[in-house]
């Protein structure tokens, strides 16, 4: 069957019987690197007119609709757009840290693309601590947003870099609280480990109560993590006129907008492998005739169709709510989700020693 | 300077917010001095917008000036014009028609909810929720297209006139205000769902901002910035004008003081003007559109001064004559320079979130403050 | 009782975010609601209101005719001088000097659309039409003459 399974093992064989291993090797590592550029590109495309279209119709208006049918080029123009403009470095900026900072930060999304499953069989690298490995790397990428807001020698910048540094720093507690939560009843960090133990049903259902209150807290700490509304006072358009990127024009802040939506995709991506069951298809306990039904639709659809609808709910907090200030954002996480995930782990072990769970 | 004051310290950051900026509705350039995310002083700096509005009016007659007032506070045109037109009447003596000032009420409550939609969903945008706006446009849509049918304009009407109002009503006028006024009040509630009952919203808007009664009387803050403080402010009691006198509608007064209790006064005024309207429309007499004036006005010699109620409080024109077709001097009162007045005293030791915030219910037109 | 007031803190707000996001998820699922004007698609079936004030013309009835009298009203009353009114002497036949509208030049690009020209005319010569797309490529296009060449006043309008 023409999955993507089928489609990496044929390359593999094909490449290893006409060349010898070392060079089939490393025609490998060319072919998943383009992959994953074109992956990126393809998705960043992708999710910027999603946005719009969504943003657009809750708004009761049109999106674009004149580039392309229904304007899914719209974004490609965008891009032409920013690649054709000059992008300005200011005097007293600090060149390295400044030309750098995009990068960082996108390097950190692309490895952060690492380990996801997106089909049956089709990972990168299925690394044996997964979980660790992503909830690890994606706290490099403070480090990226603090080098453009100190470097861009704007008082703007700078004041939308600190928050953000806080924000997001606080915020990564609660995500990988609610991640645990769920690593209690699995056992085990790989990730492919996660998914087949979800064949019977997904944790959100298994686990019941502690799973809701984990999948909730995990979305509200996801939106947080990447600066998205209501959250984003790191960009906040009204009152710092875009925050630690206001000084970045062209292909950098191209770069800048690009790694939102792909951490958007890969926040989502990991809690739709936790709780939603991955590239798993929906099964009810061992009902083998449906479970075989719901085997036939392919898994990459299974996967992707999960992450777009938690981006959509991602994209819904954005329209509907007002922004929070800082401090009420530090409140809500040190004083309310903390602790309800502290005490969500604690039940969730209970669940899982007593076997409470399905 | 400020050092010696005392007020401003080493380390304290100098920013610039505007005069090119999304939040501050027009072009108005404030220096705030932070310490950290703590406001210790803000300084407005005025005058990109000054176009000598005055000054035009010297050289115009007056039958002239009055389209000029249009730009001053766009977003309640009709109301500066009536004003203008209700001060050169004083001045002439002449008796408007009844019929003209049924309509002139009815125009000038509908510009007020018009007004007021636009500041809510202006607000709501500088708050971070970007859906409200385009809820609340589509109601000043509605409006909008009715001011389109009978003056001809949508924003800058010029329609009333001394001694009544330029042209008759449009035979739709009355079914689209009822139109208008029953689709309002099926919508109503959804102003509520998205950001009154927000616990975001609320959070960020209660107990920011304090103003009280004395500092705001003692700033001249008027409309409902004041009545939010609980001053009783409102022109269309004190000294009434056309037929606001026969008119049955409540001064809406809160105690609150903060920006929350700012915005509830606001809401419940769009409120109070449907009500207005609602009374109104049915019952427009038939008659004259505008009284007989000369085609040449020359107001005798002296000073006249009247007072309306704008969507921002209290505007007052002020004319000085000498006897001539065109006047010697006039001056506007505006609403948003006193309210503005009080801005630096509300929002010291707050947050820069909480100043946005502040300055999105005080609903500055900077074109008003700088004529 | 600090418990209590905790739950029902988050109880409150989570039921406040809810209801906010079941509008816009009504919005979202229901496209007719869509309020914009397709323009310039809807070009052909657009309507504009009658009154709507766009540009001055002067109305000339089949004959080329129109009843404009050259007598400055509107250029008096215009408040920031966009008319300029030329006018000639014809000679009547009985041998006697009439003034006469030779050119009436009316800028576009400074009309501020009041009205007030309108309302001045005694002759009811000129009225405001309700055309919106006035866009030039060279600025000179927008100083117009509104009374067309070879037209002459209709006969009986100086009463």
């Amino acid at each position: 069957m023409l999955s993507l399974e089928g489609i990496s093992n044929f390359i593999h064989e094909w490449l290893n019987g006409h060349l010898n291993a070392t060079l089939a090797l490393l025609a490998e590592f060319v072919i998943i690197g383009v992959a994953a550029i074109g992956l990126f590109a393809v998705l960043g495309l992708g999710l910027v007119w999603m946005e719009r279209k969504v943003a657009a119709l809750m708004q009761i208006r049109m999106g674009p609709n004149r580039i392309g049918p229904k304007g899914i080029f719209q974004t490609s123009a965008d891009t032409v757009k920013l690649i054709m403009k000059e992008a300005l470095t200011p005097e007293n900026a600090d060149k390295i840290l400044f030309n750098m900072a995009p990068f960082v930060v996108i390097i950190v999304a692309m490895l952060i693309l690492v380990p996801i499953a997106f089909a049956r069989n089709f990972q990168i690298w299925d690394i044996n601590i997964g979980v660790l490995y992503v909830t690890s790397v994606s706290s490099l990428s403070v480090i990226g947003i603090l080098m453009a807001g100190w470097s861009s020698g704007n008082k703007y910048s700078l004041l939308g870099a600190m928050r953000s540094g806080a924000q997001i720093v606080s915020y990564e507690l609660s995500a990988g609280l609610s991640v645990l939560s769920i690593i209690v009843l699995t056992g085990s960090l790989k990730i492919s480990d996660i998914v087949a133990s979800q064949e019977d049903g997904w944790w959100i259902f298994k686990g019941h109560i502690p799973a809701i209150i984990a999948f909730v807290i995990f979305i509200i700490a996801a939106t947080a993590e990447t600066n998205r509304a209501p959250f984003d006072l790191a960009e906040a358009e009204s009152e710092l006129t875009a925050g630690f990127h206001t000084e970045y024009g062209g292909m950098k802040f191209a770069l800048f907008f690009l790694s939102e939506y792909i951490n958007i995709f890969i926040v989502c991506a990991i809690g739709a492998t936790l709780f939603l069951g991955g590239w798993m298809p929906f099964h009810i306990g061992h009902w083998a005739a449906f479970n075989h039904i719901m085997d036939y639709i392919p898994s990459s659809f299974w996967f992707f169709g999960k992450t777009i609808f938690l981006i959509f709910l991602i994209m819904w907090f954005r329209w509907t709510f007002p922004r929070l200030r800082v401090d009420q954002l530090l409140n809500l996480e040190w004083k309310y989700l903390f602790p309800i995930s502290m005490f969500n782990l604690l039940l969730m072990t209970l669940v899982a020693i007593m076997g409470w769970h399905f | 300077m400020f050092e010696e004051i005392g007020i401003t310290q080493e380390g304290d950051l100098m920013i610039n917010v505007g005069p090119q900026h999304p939040a501050t509705h027009g072009v108005l350039h404030l220096v705030l001095t932070l310490n950290g995310e703590i406001i210790k002083k803000v300084d407005p700096h005025l005058g990109y917008i000054h176009r000598s509005i005055e000054k035009m009016c010297e050289s115009l007659s007056y039958r002239q000036f009055i389209y000029v007032t249009s730009r001053m506070d766009y977003l309640s045109a009709h109301i500066n014009n009536h004003a203008c037109a209700l001060c050169v009447e004083k001045g002439l003596k002449v008796e408007v028609p009844l019929r003209a000032q049924y309509i002139r009420v009815i125009m000038d409550e509908l510009t007020r909810i018009a007004s007021h939609e636009l500041w809510w969903s202006a607000m709501s945008m500088d708050l971070g929720a970007f859906t409200p706006y385009f809820l609340a446009f589509r109601e000043r849509e509605r409006i909008n297209e009715i001011m389109e049918e009978t003056c001809g304009a949508r924003l800058t009407m010029n329609y009333m006139v001394p001694g009544g109002v330029m042209t008759d009503l449009h035979p739709d006028f009355q079914k689209k205000v009822k139109t208008f006024i029953q689709q309002y009040k099926l919508r109503i509630h959804e102003y509520k769902e998205l950001i009154t009952g927000n616990v975001i919203f609320q959070n960020r808007m209660k107990g920011v901002g304090y103003l009280s009664k004395e500092d705001a009387i003692s700033y001249g803050c008027t409309g409902p910035v004041a009545r939010a403080s609980g001053v009783k402010s409102d022109i269309r009691k004190i000294a009434p004008y056309d037929v606001y006198d026969k008119v049955d509608f409540n001064e809406v007064i809160e105690t609150g003081g903060d920006c929350f209790t700012r915005y509830q006064v606001r809401i419940e005024e769009m409120n109070e003007s449907i009500r207005i309207i609602e009374q109104l429309i049915d019952n427009i007499p038939e008659g004259d559109i505008q009284a007989k004036t000369k085609a040449v006005l020359k107001l005798p010699k002296g000073e006249f001064y009247q007072r309306v109620e704008t969507a921002r409080g209290e505007l007052g024109v002020y004319i000085v004559s000498e006897g001539a077709a065109q006047p010697y001097r006039i001056k506007f009162r505006s609403p948003g320079f006193s309210n503005m007045s009080a801005l630096d005293h509300m929002v010291r030791g707050s947050k820069i979130g909480d100043f946005i915030a502040t300055m999105g219910t005080l609903d500055l037109v900077i074109p008003d403050i700088d004529r | 009782m600090f418990l209590k007031d905790y739950f029902s803190d988050v109880y409150h707000a989570t039921k406040s975010l809810l209801t906010g996001m079941k509008l816009t998820g009504y919005y979202f699922t229901h496209p007719k609601e869509i309020i914009t004007e397709e323009y310039p698609d809807n070009r052909k079936t657009l309507v504009m209101a009658e009154r709507f004030r766009g540009e001055v013309v002067m109305p000339h009835d089949a004959n080329n005719e129109h009843t404009c009298t050259g007598c400055s009203s509107c250029e008096i009353a215009c408040p920031n001088g966009s008319i300029k009114i030329i006018s000639k002497f014809n000679i009547t036949p009985e041998g006697k000097k009439k003034k006469a509208i030779d050119q009436h030049i009316y800028r576009l690009d400074m009309c501020t659309m009041c009205g007030l020209c309108v309302e001045a005319c005694p002759t009811d010569a000129i009225k405001m039409a309700n055309t919106f797309e006035h866009s030039v490529f060279d600025r000179n296009n927008l100083i117009k003459r509104l009374n067309k060449p070879g037209s002459k006043i209709r006969e009986g309008v100086e009463e």
